[in-house]
Order: structure tokens, then C-alpha cells, then sequence
């Protein structure tokens, strides 16, 4: 098989996640006053859910564009470390136009299937990894913004936790794998728990708390890690 | 607001999320020599989506309920076939169920 169509076979769980958030998105858009349009544009250029369902509610709100960026940058700031533990995993064949276009791809869900896939990441992969999730993301937007009543109520509510479920299929196995990946991710499902209920640390927005657990837990192992290789004799 | 300017904001929208991912995949070129740095990213990526999921998954439904169960459904799922799509409906079709009947 190439590696294309490895990394579309990869990104076939991606696609089907992405249907119902993206008519989702499409319908409280369109419903919200967002012309169905404009929904998908958005979906097609910037493949973020989080980020997409907040400046949409800037623009409707007639936000300043100064807001939008702030907001912009906080809710997706994790793509940076995303893209830059992807940096590490990507073949020695990938030019500067290959990384330009796989950059526009790397989302939650692609970056959770690419940073644990077997060996270094080629172009052809990224890119098969990439478009499925792109056109699903784009489709759905734009039959959710054109046909608000597409599904019933109960079923769209039922596939919110599609994404979230994709997650835990891909945090188990490496779970599985490593005792250190399932200490990580316990403790950032804790704090992430502590931070959501906890009175003062509950002010902050899911952006920042975010940022603030993923990087403080990594360093943390990382730096036990670091000693615990230093002091081996 | 107008329609030139929804698709301004847009553009701007576009351009801050890729810019965010453009630049570390454009500039750090060389593998990174630190061994910290390099264990640092090697766990990025589970403490993010960690931190995503918990305890959003158990809200993602609206009823708490149909979150909980479809949780437990889809770490179930996940020790038992390791499949990602079999996760992901299966934890879609427990919330479900539980939002018809529960």
C-alpha cells in the first residue's frame, strides 16, 4: 500500500469524527445569522473546531478584530506544540513547500494519529492523513449551514462525544505500551478535572488550561526522566 | 456586519491558526539536540489530548449521563479492540441510548 493511501486509511476515523461536529458547527453558524457560505469558507481555511465555533460567535457578536486575534491565538496556541513535536517525526525527504501544506492540515485529531503513527512521517502520508479529514470537515460544515434540520435532535447530541472517544482510542494503546504515557495522561486528565471545577483555576478558559496542564505535566516527566537517566550509572 | 468584512475576519482567523502551526514545522529543521526537549515533546501529545478530553467528554453530550457511560464505553472499546472507529461509534451509540432512554 502507499503511503497515501496509508495515511488515508489513517484518517478514515478522522472523517467520520469531524461529520457530526461539522454539521454541528455548520447549523449553529447558519442558525446564529452566519451566512451558509461563509461557514464553509471558514471551515475550508482554518479546520478548527474549537476555534472556529468561538470567531464565529466574535463576528456575529461584531467583535473588534483585535479580540479575534487575541481569542485566536489562545484557543489554538496548542497547535504549536503540536507542530513542533511533529517537526521531530517527519521523514528526511519533507521540502519547506511539503511542510507549508502539511502545516495547514494539523489539527487535534491529525496531529493525535500522526504523532503516534509507526516511523517517521512522509509527505505522501501526511497529505492522504490530511485530505480526508479536510473535505469531511468542509462537507459536513457546508450540509449543516445549508440543511439546519438535517439530523434529530437527540442523535446530533449523542455524536458530540464522537471526537472525545477518538482521543481515548488513541491515548489507550500508548497507555497500554508505556507506564510513563499512562502516568502523563492520568495526570493531565486529573488537572484537566481540578482545573475545570476548582473555583479560581475555573475562571480560566479551556485555551489556557490547556496549555497550562499539557506543558507543566511534560516538563515535569520530562525533567524526572532527565534524572533518572543522569543518575543511572 | 457586512459580507466583505465577515470574510475579512475570516482571512485573519485563517492566518493566525496557520501561522500557529506554520512556524515550528518551518523553522526547526534539524532534529533538537536536548534530551529534555526531545522527552518533552515525546508527551506533548498524550497530555494535550488528555487535558481535551477530561472531563470535556463527560459535557459533550449535554446530559452528564450519556457523557459518563459513553466514556466508559469508549475506554472499554479501546482496551478491547484497539480500534479507533469501533471507539468512536460504539461510545456515540452508548450516549445515544442513553439519551433516549435514560
Amino acid at each position: 500500500m502507499s503511503d497515501f493511501n496509508r495515511g488515508l486509511r489513517a484518517g478514515l476515523p478522522i472523517v467520520l469524527g469531524y461529520l457530526p461536529v461539522s454539521i454541528t458547527f455548520g447549523m449553529t453558524a447558519a442558525s446564529g445569522g452566519l451566512p451558509p457560505l461563509a461557514a464553509v469558507v471558514m471551515s475550508a481555511t482554518n479546520l478548527t473546531s474549537a476555534g472556529q465555533f468561538a470567531g464565529s460567535e466574535l463576528i456575529l457578536s461584531a467583535a473588534s478584530l483585535v479580540e479575534l486575534i487575541f481569542t485566536m491565538l489562545v484557543i489554538n496556541f496548542r497547535y504549536f506544540f503540536m507542530s513542533l513535536s511533529l517537526s521531530q517525526k517527519l521523514a528526511p525527504g519533507f521540502t519547506v513547500g511539503q511542510r507549508m501544506l502539511f502545516a495547514f492540515g494539523v489539527t487535534d485529531e491529525v496531529f493525535g494519529v500522526a504523532s503516534t503513527a509507526e516511523g517517521p512521517l512522509t509527505f505522501p502520508y501526511t497529505a492522504g492523513l490530511v485530505l480526508g479529514p479536510l473535505l469531511s470537515w468542509t462537507g459536513g460544515t457546508a450540509l449543516g449551514a445549508y440543511c439546519s434540520g438535517l439530523l434529530p435532535g437527540d442523535l446530533s447530541r449523542a455524536l458530540g462525544i464522537t471526537l472525545y472517544a477518538m482521543f481515548i482510542a488513541i491515548l489507550i494503546p500508548n497507555c497500554q505500551k508505556s507506564k510513563k504515557v499512562f502516568a502523563v495522561t492520568a495526570a493531565a486528565g486529573i488537572l484537566g478535572c481540578v482545573f475545570y471545577y476548582l473555583p479560581p483555576l475555573s475562571q480560566l478558559s479551556s485555551g489556557w488550561t490547556i496549555i497550562i496542564i499539557s506543558v507543566l505535566v511534560s516538563a515535569v516527566a520530562a525533567a524526572l526522566e532527565c534524572r533518572r537517566e543522569g543518575a543511572r550509572p | 456586519m457586512s459580507l466583505p468584512v465577515i470574510f475579512l475576519y475570516i482571512a485573519v482567523m485563517a492566518l493566525v491558526t496557520y501561522l500557529i502551526r506554520a512556524l515550528p514545522l518551518l523553522l526547526v529543521k534539524k532534529q533538537l539536540l536536548s534530551r529534555f526537549f526531545t522527552l518533552f515533546l515525546n508527551y506533548i501529545p498524550f497530555a494535550v489530548l488528555s487535558a481535551m478530553t477530561f472531563p470535556a467528554i463527560v459535557y459533550a453530550c449535554g446530559d452528564p449521563l450519556a457523557g459518563l457511560l459513553g466514556t466508559l464505553a469508549a475506554i472499554l472499546l479501546a482496551l478491547w479492540s484497539k480500534n479507533l472507529l469501533l471507539s468512536a461509534v460504539g461510545a456515540s451509540a452508548v450516549a445515544y441510548l442513553v439519551i433516549l432512554f435514560l
